[in-house]
């Protein structure tokens, strides 16, 4: 499988940069000790006119190559954990659903239509503006508003594995229906489980930087929505404060979603879009 | 004449596979108004020959030597747009499923014109009635209702019927076949193969007919070609090649190859193991405002008992009712009425918890041995997986899978491995050592060998005959087929439609059949004829 995927070139690439992110986000209370709302040079100095700020100062001469590198932290945390958070929720519903059928099933998948029938963003939005925005709250409005496809897909793959023969022997060896469901039926659904997420967390993260953008992110951490946000005042006289960040989200959810295609690839060879060889 | 000449064709396989060349090296010739049949096991390459011929190998696989003249034409050199023109034209295919061969969204009739005008033939109003004229030639029924109908209206036998329609619609000189009546029942075969040697009678076209079912050779071959990976190992006029076979690999083909010859009985015990009362199932579908409900007995009223030590083979066609029978037997299904009495306690009448416990009674050999065993969990999970939850202490239970991955032949160390590192022969036997951990007091084998070749369902059914032996096993042996049903039962049972038809020895059921459902399937084994002359001689 690691095989399958290390030949695959885009899925490198997207490997490589979302390590270059991880690490600069995790080095970035050493490279830049002082944090990102530190004042350090005069406002609105170009990309690249000092060594020292490759990126520029912003408004308020704050360092733009230090925003970035926090940013880093907040975005990858927030994609993860809501990913995480909605993996919990979407898994076990999807899963009782396809397994119970009936009641079960009707009742589950009308909970999960009732939150696909909101929008996406204005629901998100609306979570966030009523628990005061902080980064548990909108890692929780991400997650709320992005388990329903989770649950949909763990729903039909577990009908498709519950008819195989094996959960028939596993029934006929008496063990219990919860004990088939864990042991038997949900390790053959983690494929696409994992390309799903894979891809999540790119949505989340550009979720998180649109509520930012709209200035309901964290206002105690440095976002890169938060950046094009403050920036977009002065979008024509300071390019570079909406640029940088823009790139950097980018290069991360490109990267993400290189990744996921990569272990779509990967996991399922037989969907592979380069067929059979 | 020779209609193709294949000289020296050499397939190659893409790097990572479990051999260089898929064919290497293959000579034939198929002559005009003659039928070839290439005959192998799977993975013989037979199928790839056709497929090159036919221009269709899949990517990464490549014609890298030899040449295929047909019309003084070499087919695997032309470029694509004469291959195009040649197929379908000259060349014909017919798949072995019907039902993926053909689109589904298109009536019979507009995918048989469709063929005039991939071919620039004819007006629309001449390829209607051209096409009618061809569904009424393969025999379908009613070719005025048939015309407008969809592949999902016609019963398996017909969608071949109409897939050979399709493929003689330009009175090809060569037809290929590949497995065209493995997907059907004897019945439905013993028709089909009727058919295909009627058209070619009148035809006369050569016909290159795939199998791997030496009965069906018997019925319809002139030539045959024996293949075993890649390479032709035997060939020759059909009744030299079935009567004298000269490789040991033909000879032992033959030799595993269910033929009339019945075991000794045994006489049966009075002890049943199994007691199936008044048993009824019935589906049914649909129903609404306007629409009827749709009633399938798929068992109606059935009654039969296994003795214990008894093996009951169950024989039918497909929906006769006997899946749904074996299912309802182990509770996999609930039937809507009658009993299922295993060691004095009514299955059918136990609840969800209590049935639960009384599961490990009744054990199943399924089908699939690609479907029945969870890719994700070693086999030592799946075979001390149903033990440990009756109580057996783990060490014990571990002890006893090993034992039992000896006794079906695999070895103890099999029980690391996960099942894709095993062929479906070898799954077949851990499904079986599966079963026999449970201790049951009755097997159900649901055509447990039909997915085997026929090699490999020898040695599976020698494991199964060594094991009730040792075991002294109760079992309901599940099969369409009746040949694999003589080799190994006492007592054969016959349903149709839901109902049972007949029950008696297997002496009495083969020698003297009292049911006229009963006649009419054995007459439709392929090669009982020959297969009777065998046991004669």
């Amino acid at each position: 499988m690691w095989k399958r995927f290390s030949s695959n070139i885009g899925a490198m690439v997207g490997v490589v940069l979302l390590l270059a992110v991880i690490v600069i986000a995790v080095i970035a209370p050493m490279l830049y000790p002082g944090g990102p709302w530190q004042m350090v040079q005069r406002p609105f100095l170009p990309p690249f006119a000092q060594d020292a700020y490759p990126f520029g100062t912003d408004t308020l001469g704050r360092n733009v190559a230090a925003q970035l590198a926090y940013g880093a932290q907040v975005s990858l945390l927030v994609g993860l954990v809501s990913t995480l958070v909605a993996l919990l929720i979407g898994v076990p519903l999807g899963a009782l659903a396809g397994f119970y059928g009936g009641m079960v099933d009707e009742g589950a998948m009308r909970f999960t239509e009732f939150f696909q029938t909101i929008p996406n963003f204005a629901l998100a939005i609306v979570l966030v503006a009523i628990f005061q925005p902080n980064l548990t709250s909108i890692i929780l409005a991400i997650a709320i508003v992005s388990w329903p496809p989770v649950a949909r897909l763990v729903r039909a793959e577990v009908m498709s594995v519950r008819k195989r023969e094996f959960v028939d022997a596993a029934t006929l060896a008496g063990l219990s229906k919860p004990r088939i469901l864990v042991t038997q039926v949900l390790p053959n659904t983690v494929s696409p489980i994992i390309v799903m997420a894979s891809l999540m967390v790119a949505t989340a993260i550009l979720l998180e930087s649109s509520l930012s953008f709209l200035g309901l992110g964290d206002p105690n951490a440095m976002s890169w929505g938060y950046m094009i946000g403050a920036a977009r005042t002065v979008i024509r006289s300071a390019w570079w404060l909406s640029f940088f960040p823009g790139v950097a989200i980018i290069i991360t959810v490109l990267a993400l979603n290189l990744i996921g295609e990569g272990l779509n690839d990967a996991l399922n060879p037989h969907l592979s879009r380069k067929g059979r060889a | 004449m020779s209609t193709l000449v294949i000289d020296n064709l050499s397939i190659g396989l893409p790097e990572g596979a479990d051999r260089r060349f898929a064919v290497k090296d293959m000579d034939m010739a198929i002559e005009m108004g003659q039928i070839t049949c290439v005959v192998g096991e799977s993975g013989s390459g037979k199928s790839m020959t056709a497929n090159a011929l036919m221009g269709l190998l899949p990517p990464g696989v490549t014609v890298e030597a030899g040449k295929a003249v047909f019309n003084g034409e070499d087919v695997l050199s032309l470029p694509e747009a004469r291959k195009q023109a040649l197929r379908g034209a000259e060349i014909a295919m017919i798949f072995q499923e019907p039902m993926t061969a053909l689109n589904p969204l298109m009536r019979i009739g507009e995918q048989i014109s469709e063929v005039f005008a991939a071919h620039d033939l004819y007006t629309p109003s001449q390829r209607r009635e051209k096409a009618l004229h061809l569904i009424r030639e393969v025999g379908l029924p009613d070719p005025e209702k048939i015309i407008r109908a969809y592949p999902f209206q016609l019963s398996g036998g017909q969608r071949q019927r109409a897939m050979i329609a399709m493929a003689l619609a330009l009175e090809p000189k060569l037809l290929i076949a590949d497995e065209p009546t493995t997907a059907l029942d004897v019945t439905t075969q013993a028709q089909i193969l009727k058919l295909i040697l009627d058209l070619r009678d009148k035809h006369g076209m050569a016909v290159m007919f795939i199998t791997h079912d030496f009965g069906v050779v018997a019925e319809i071959a002139d030539h045959v070609i024996v293949m075993r990976e890649g390479k032709v190992v035997e060939r020759g006029r059909a009744a030299e090649v079935l009567g004298n076979p000269q490789h040991d690999y033909t000879k032992r083909l033959l030799d595993a190859i269910p033929t009339g010859k019945l075991p000794k009985a045994r006489p049966p015990r009075d002890v049943p193991a199994l007691e199936i009362r008044g048993l009824r199932k019935i589906y049914r579908t649909g129903g609404g405002l306007f629409k009827p409900v749709r009633e399938v007995r798929a068992v109606d009223d059935v009654s039969l008992t296994v003795a214990r030590g008894e093996v009951l083979g169950l024989v039918g066609e497909s929906g006769s009712g006997k899946s749904t029978l074996g299912r309802t037997a182990v509770r996999l299904v609930t039937p809507d009425g009658g009993q299922v009495m295993v060691g004095g306690t009514d299955l059918a009448a136990l609840s969800d918890e209590e049935l639960r416990k009384e599961r490990h009674k009744v054990q199943m050999v399924f089908q699939d041995p690609y479907a029945s065993l969870n890719p994700r969990q070693r086999i030592m999970g799946a075979l001390t997986a149903g033990p440990i939850t009756n109580g057996v202490p783990r060490a014990k239970a571990q002890e006893r899978a090993r034992e039992l991955l000896e006794i079906v032949g695999l070895g103890a160390e099999a029980a690391t491995r996960y099942p894709h590192e095993f062929s479906g022969g070898q799954r077949q036997r851990i499904g079986i050592a599966r079963a026999l951990a449970m201790d049951p007091e009755l097997i159900i084998a649901d055509e447990a060998v039909s997915a085997l070749d026929v090699s490999i369902q020898a040695q599976v059914l020698d494991l199964l005959r060594d094991l009730r032996e040792r075991f002294d096993l109760s079992i309901l042996f599940i099969t369409h087929d009746l040949r694999v049903a003589a080799q190994l039962c006492d007592r054969i049972a016959v349903m149709q439609k839901g109902k049972l038809v007949e029950i008696g020895t297997v002496h009495d059921i083969f020698l003297s059949p009292q049911q006229a459902y009963t006649r009419q399937l054995l007459a439709a084994v392929p090669g009982a004829d020959w297969a009777k002359e065998n046991v004669d001689a």
